[in-house]
């Protein structure tokens, strides 16, 4: 075993019935990592997961974690955590208890449960709220239990499905944070599954987005972020104006484009380039627009453009003057500020 | 007052007049000082809820009534529990085969489930009269027992049994450790439902009487044929405030009509 791959998947394929929901999946994970898995509603992300926990019987592949095939190992054999979306806390059963349930398992019993069970509570905050009932806590509070259950039995990995898409707007960042602490306390490898973005990008050391099935990029946050390797993954992370290339030329419903800039010198094999509104100069260009929407956000405004060739999304800060609905402007899309996407799809 | 508006309170008061009345009306007769089974009654003694304690047959049957309630439901729950766990856990291809034939003995009279138990199973092979009737009352419970347990799995999310494999339990430890405990009350009332129903029991149990083996119910019929003195009367009233209790405590403790 390499550091690189704590935790391997090797050529993962995972079905329901004849569907195939995941297939051929390969991703290796080192010890202590935090891994984003991101991507739309269903690409797999739940399956993946649940394969790992040993939860979905593997069609073919491997699952490797620290240096043993645990493919056929059963799920209670695993050293797997896994929060669920809805926490699964037990309801009969009071925090502390919840808590101490995989411990009393482990055949942890006396003032050595006790401590490690105050412990974990400590270390989530619930140690007043040790003898409630999960249904007398808060989602948040619930969420922490749920934390703290999985993390008294130290893991090799935990996994987080959506761990914070049941919580209000505050609430998440704070579990956000707290999510990043556990981790960094405790070193342990974590994969959380998520829909948003902007959570994937502050907390994850890597990222993977997944589409059906499959991995179609893995990267660090500014890599996700700055270099969407397909259109796909452009769209996803914010990119709004994407276009394929052909020849050199922007390929439009208006056939093809002729760019300002020097397209071969910049990236010569790209099949597509994407510019984040904020990209998109106005004012001055080569290409003209008539405004269609505007939309204010605070410190910038954004306008949607009708051109020649289709709609084009533009964003400018406040402080610049407005544009009205109907204005005819001109803008352009400066290639050097271009991603350029390696597959367009 | 119009007609109309007296309308619906007549209508409350018959419903209630006929739903009560002849409860009150044997709890009245129970009382009777007189000779006989008769309304108004005559005079006011307890010589009748005395005597039922005294009738040899009633104690018999009632041993008898009260084996089949609590033995009956508790195998109907046996078999009833894993079979609702099933039905609402996992997508099965005959899941509503086996929902249907499961209730049939709900749908189909008493009388013919008694008929066909006694033409088909306890003459040819010869089945013992109480195995019979042991039997016959875990069938006609399953569908109750089936109902109510599934009523309550349903409100259970089963993350919480993968939650609890994760931390180290098998399938079945966490069935006994998560499920059991969660679902207690729903079984407790499935328990309840299935006594009450075995215990009133007659259809099924005419068919399946022998000598010195009947049913409480069979044995006041049978006793009323012969002896018309007010302590059937008496009986019955000892045995709708039993069940009236019974279903007061079971509301009272389990919040019993959630689940029925
Ligand atoms: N129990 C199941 N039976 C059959 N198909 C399923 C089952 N669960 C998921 N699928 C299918 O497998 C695919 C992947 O589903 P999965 O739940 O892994 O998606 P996901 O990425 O977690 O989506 P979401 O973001 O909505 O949670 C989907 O096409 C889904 O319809
Ligand atoms: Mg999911």
């Amino acid at each position: 075993m390499s550091d690189a791959s704590y935790l391997s998947l090797e050529k993962l394929t995972l079905a329901y019935g004849d569907s195939v929901a995941v297939a051929n999946l390969d991703l290796d994970i080192r010890k202590g990592e935090l891994i984003a898995l991101l991507g739309p509603s269903g690409c797999g992300k739940t399956t993946t997961m649940r394969a790992i926990a040993g939860l979905l019987a593997v069609k073919s592949g491997h699952v490797r974690l620290d240096g043993a095939d645990i493919t056929r190992v059963p799920a209670n054999k695993r050293a797997v955590g896994l929060m669920f979306q809805s926490y699964a806390l037990f309801p009969h059963l009071s925090v502390y208890e919840n808590v101490a349930f995989g411990l009393k398992l482990k055949g942890m019993r006396g003032t050595e449960l006790d401590t490690k069970v105050q412990s974990g509570l400590k270390s989530v905050g619930l140690s007043a709220f040790a003898n409630r009932k999960p249904a007398e806590l808060s989602g948040g509070q619930q969420q922490r239990v749920a934390l703290a259950r999985s993390m008294v039995m130290e893991p090799k990995v935990l996994l987080l499905d959506e761990p914070l898409s049941n919580l209000d707007a505050r609430l998440r960042l704070e579990m956000r944070t707290e999510l990043q602490r556990v981790q960094k306390e405790t070193g342990v490898t974590m994969i959380f599954v998520t829909h948003d973005q902007a959570e994937a990008l502050a907390l994850a050391d890597r990222i993977v987005v997944m589409k059906s099935g499959k991995i179609e990029q893995i990267g660090s946050p500014e890599d996700i972020y700055n270099r969407p390797s397909s259109s796909f993954v452009a769209d996803f992370v914010g990119f709004e104006n994407i276009f394929p290339l052909e020849n050199g030329k922007m390929k439009t419903s208006a056939g093809l484009i002729d760019l300002s800039g020097d397209v071969s010198s910049g990236a010569p094999s790209a099949a597509g380039l994407a510019w984040r509104p904020r990209m998109v100069t106005l004012g001055t260009g080569p290409f003209q627009g008539t405004v269609r929407g505007t939309s204010f956000a605070g410190d910038a405004r954004e306008y949607l453009l009708d051109s020649s060739f289709g709609p084009i999304k533009a964003e400018v800060e406040a402080s610049q003057p407005a544009h009205a609905l109907g204005d005819a402007l001109a803008f352009d899309l400066p290639v050097e500020k271009a991603a350029p996407l390696s597959r367009f799809v | 007052m119009t007609l109309r508006s007296l309308f619906i309170p007549i209508t409350l008061l018959l419903v209630i007049a006929f739903l009560i009345g002849p409860f009150l009306i044997i709890v009245a007769a129970s009382f009777s000082a007189g000779e006989t089974l008769a309304f108004p009654p005559q005079g006011f003694s307890l010589r009748w809820i005395a005597k039922v304690f005294t009738v040899e047959s009633f104690r018999a049957s009632f041993g008898m009534s009260l084996f089949l309630a609590i033995g009956g439901t508790a195998a109907a729950l046996v078999l009833g529990i894993p079979a609702s766990y099933a039905l609402s856990r996992y997508k099965l291809p005959g899941a509503e085969i086996v929902r249907t034939v499961v209730s049939a003995p709900i749908i189909v009279p008493g009388i013919i489930v008694g008929l066909a138990l006694l033409r088909y199973i306890v003459v040819p092979f010869q089945v013992g009269i109480t195995l019979a009737l042991f039997l016959a009352h875990t069938a006609l419970v399953l569908p109750y027992a089936v109902r109510v347990v599934s009523a309550s799995l349903d409100n259970l999310r089963s993350d919480i049994e993968e939650a609890a494999v994760l931390l180290g339990s098998s399938r079945l430890g966490a069935f006994f450790r998560v499920v059991m405990p969660n679902i207690r009350g729903g079984i407790m009332s499935a328990f309840i439902l299935g006594f009450v129903t075995s215990f009133n029991q007659v259809p099924v149990s005419l068919f399946l009487s022998g000598p010195g083996v009947r049913t409480l119910p069979v044995d006041m019929i049978a006793y009323m044929e012969i002896v018309f003195d007010p302590s059937v009367a008496a009986l019955s009233s000892l045995l709708a405030f039993l069940s009236i209790g019974i279903v007061f405590i079971a509301e009272r403790f389990l919040g019993f009509s959630r689940y029925v």
